[in-house]
């Protein structure tokens, strides 16, 4: 498998603010990477330096071989890029604006016919292609952001938080259609905050405060949390989660009315500090449970 | 010129014809603009409602309020004594009073409520007076390009800047943060494009709008007002095109430093209304403080009504206008070059 991209020691800073700290990773071709973190962990200042749209202090990003600082027009004539709010122009029809990107990227003419057509199909937005892009719904917009991001046929796709504000079902479409971009050799380097979605990437890097605090497949991820997960039902499970981290230096959350307790604790520490008899059921945990816990704690190596 | 930059030229065309609003501003407000200035905003003064009180009723007084009269400014409200003539003043059924006295002594008074209308007809009865007196000589005043001293012919050409400048700033400066503000800035720079091509693109569509507004409102003021165009048309072009390289350059830096479409409105206003104020539209830059006076060098505006007056009244040439044409021209390249250089800083 080749490389795609190798991120080395990449640090940006904004002000006082060191938003991307020394990261480094590497992407091979057809892998689906997500960067997964909180808020404000760094994730679109690093994959706007991967865009080649801003320049790190230190560090270096190679894509396709080429650095982003110095052949930027030869990257972007290879690669595509979808911010957080994909740039639709509302006042213009579906197919103008896929137009307009075909042209923007210098798509010979006699390829965007056959091309726009494809991507119409695919994105099944065909119907609608005469509709002013303001008038889509947030599932259409995506994927007309998706279809206007590939005109040009690239080899890499950098998608910082492409479903944000996008309805289940509109997102599991989209996946799909990402699969199938995969399937036919596109590498994918995208952000999310959802954990369903950094389940269904190959490899994950866990972004928190601008360093990358563990990496690895979602099983290995999983696998991070020492000891798995506990969980217990509760009728406060607000209070007693509280109660569970205090107490014992655990980390807990609540999803619905379970408690999950990671860490080093074990059965009987739990049953102490909430100080009733309750059913414990240990797990492996999920993504999400891994997402918490490394949020939570400082991850030294 | 680069595929790019035409396919870019072409989405500009295309959003700015779809939406109905560009299509008023861009031709009917500037026609707008200008029969409101050639109509509404005159300092023309047609007829003057005039208190008469003549106590003293002699054949002299009588020959003087007859030449008011006569001039066909003043119209006559007889009136018999001055406390009725103060209460129509302080009513405002009247604008001027003729007070003769007793003695046959004369008062003029105007209503300086009503400011620049007042000192004109001060003036024209100033006029009527001094030509009653049988001196040996005549003083006679005689206005030269503008000989009936008609607003209009002062105002309309002068409307031209202010129409440019108000339509080409406001524009550009919005529809560049437009861009960033929907995201697509962002999606344009991940493409090829260059960035020169990419401002070119943004700012000829408005060069091309306010060259159009130079040539209707020029046309109407020309055929609709009978303002005579002496100087020549490619003169007025030219200037029309430095003006615009100033406006444009603003309108870019403006949008270097908004991140909002309101904020780039509302910091266009600031730039609008002293450039209006200062540039001698209304108010001659002669009679403003020396330190302001030093900072309408700085003004675009104030060039580009210097050449428009004496283009369309004196019929001057670049002999004569050059100082004005190389002033816009300096500036407005220190303009563009500043904001070219700020909008790659700032994305």
């Amino acid at each position: 498998m080749s490389t795609v991209v190798r991120v080395q020691g990449l640090t940006k800073s904004f002000k006082e603010v060191q938003a991307v700290k020394g990261i480094s990773f590497d992407v091979a071709k057809g892998e689906v990477f997500g960067l997964v973190g909180p808020d404000g962990a760094g994730k679109t200042t690093a994959m706007r330096i991967l865009a080649a749209i801003l320049a790190p202090d230190r560090g270096s990003a190679e894509i396709l071989g080429m650095d982003t600082t110095s052949s930027r027009e030869k990257i972007h004539d290879r690669i595509a890029y979808m911010s957080q709010r994909f740039g639709l122009y509302q006042d213009l029809t579906v197919e103008e604006n896929i137009r307009f990107y075909a042209d923007m990227y210098g798509v010979e003419k006699k390829q965007q016919e056959s091309g726009i057509k494809k991507l119409l199909n695919w994105s099944s937005l065909t119907q609608f292609r005469k509709r002013p892009a303001g008038k889509l719904s947030g599932g259409m917009k995506q994927k007309l952001g998706l279809a206007c991001a590939l005109v040009h046929t690239p080899e890499l796709l950098l998608l910082d938080e492409p479903t944000n504000g996008v309805d289940p079902v509109s997102r599991k479409e989209f996946w799909n259609l990402l699969y199938k971009l995969v399937d036919e050799g596109l590498t994918i380097i995208m952000t999310t905050a959802y954990l369903d979605e950094a389940e269904r990437c190959h490899r994950l890097a866990f972004m928190n405060k601008g360093e990358i605090t563990a990496r690895g497949t979602p099983g290995e991820i999983v696998r991070l949390i020492p000891g798995g997960v506990y969980k217990f039902k509760s009728d406060n499970p607000f209070e007693e989660s509280n109660l569970v981290s205090s107490k014992t230096g655990a980390v807990s959350t609540v999803f619905g009315s379970q408690v999950h307790v990671m860490g080093d604790v074990t059965e009987q520490d739990i049953q102490t500090t909430v100080g009733r008899s309750v059913q414990i059921s240990k797990t492996q945990g999920s993504v999400e449970d891994a997402f918490v816990y490394l949020s939570e704690t400082v991850y030294d190596r | 010129m680069s595929k790019r930059l035409k396919f870019m030229l072409k989405k500009e065309l295309l959003q700015t014809l779809r939406d109905p609003r560009m299509r008023i501003v861009i031709l009917v407000m500037p026609i707008f603009q200008t029969l409101v200035f050639g109509y509404a905003v005159t300092t023309d003064v047609k007829s003057v409602d005039t208190a008469v009180v003549d106590l003293a009723n002699t054949s002299a007084t009588r020959a003087v309020t007859d030449q008011f009269v006569a001039s066909g400014i003043f119209v006559p409200v007889w009136k018999n004594s001055y406390e009725e003539a103060w209460h129509a003043m302080d009513q405002s059924e009247i604008q001027a009073m003729i007070l003769f006295d007793r003695n046959g002594r004369m008062q003029f008074v105007t209503d300086g409520s009503r400011g620049l209308s007042a000192g004109v007809t001060a003036g024209y009865a100033a006029a009527i007076l001094g030509r009653n007196q049988q001196a040996p000589v005549t003083v006679e005043s005689r206005a030269w390009y503008n000989p009936m001293l008609e607003s209009r012919n002062f105002y309309v050409p002068g409307v031209i800047a202010m129409m440019v400048m108000v339509i080409t700033l406001i524009l550009s400066s919005m529809a560049v943060v437009r861009e960033v503000e929907i995201g697509t800035m962002e999606q344009i720079m991940v493409t090829p494009m260059k960035r020169w091509e990419f401002i070119v693109g943004k700012l000829l569509p408005f060069g091309v709008i306010g060259m159009v507004n130079v040539l209707v409102v020029t046309a109407v003021a020309v055929f609709w007002f009978s303002i005579p165009l002496q100087g020549s048309v490619p003169l007025l072009m030219l200037a029309a095109v430095l003006y615009l390289m100033n406006t444009l350059g603003f309108g870019l830096l403006i949008s270097t430093v908004s991140r909002t479409q309101q904020q780039a409105m509302l910091s266009a206003f600031f730039v609008i209304f002293p450039a209006s104020l200062l540039s001698g539209f209304a108010f001659p830059i002669a009679n403003m403080p020396a330190v302001i006076r030093f900072f309408t060098l700085f003004n675009p505006m104030r060039y580009m009504m210097t050449i428009l007056r004496d283009l369309f009244l004196k019929g001057n040439g670049l002999s004569t206008l050059w100082p004005n044409y190389l002033a816009m021209f300096l500036l407005g390249t220190a303009l563009l070059t500043t904001a070219i250089l700020r909008f790659r800083k700032t994305s």
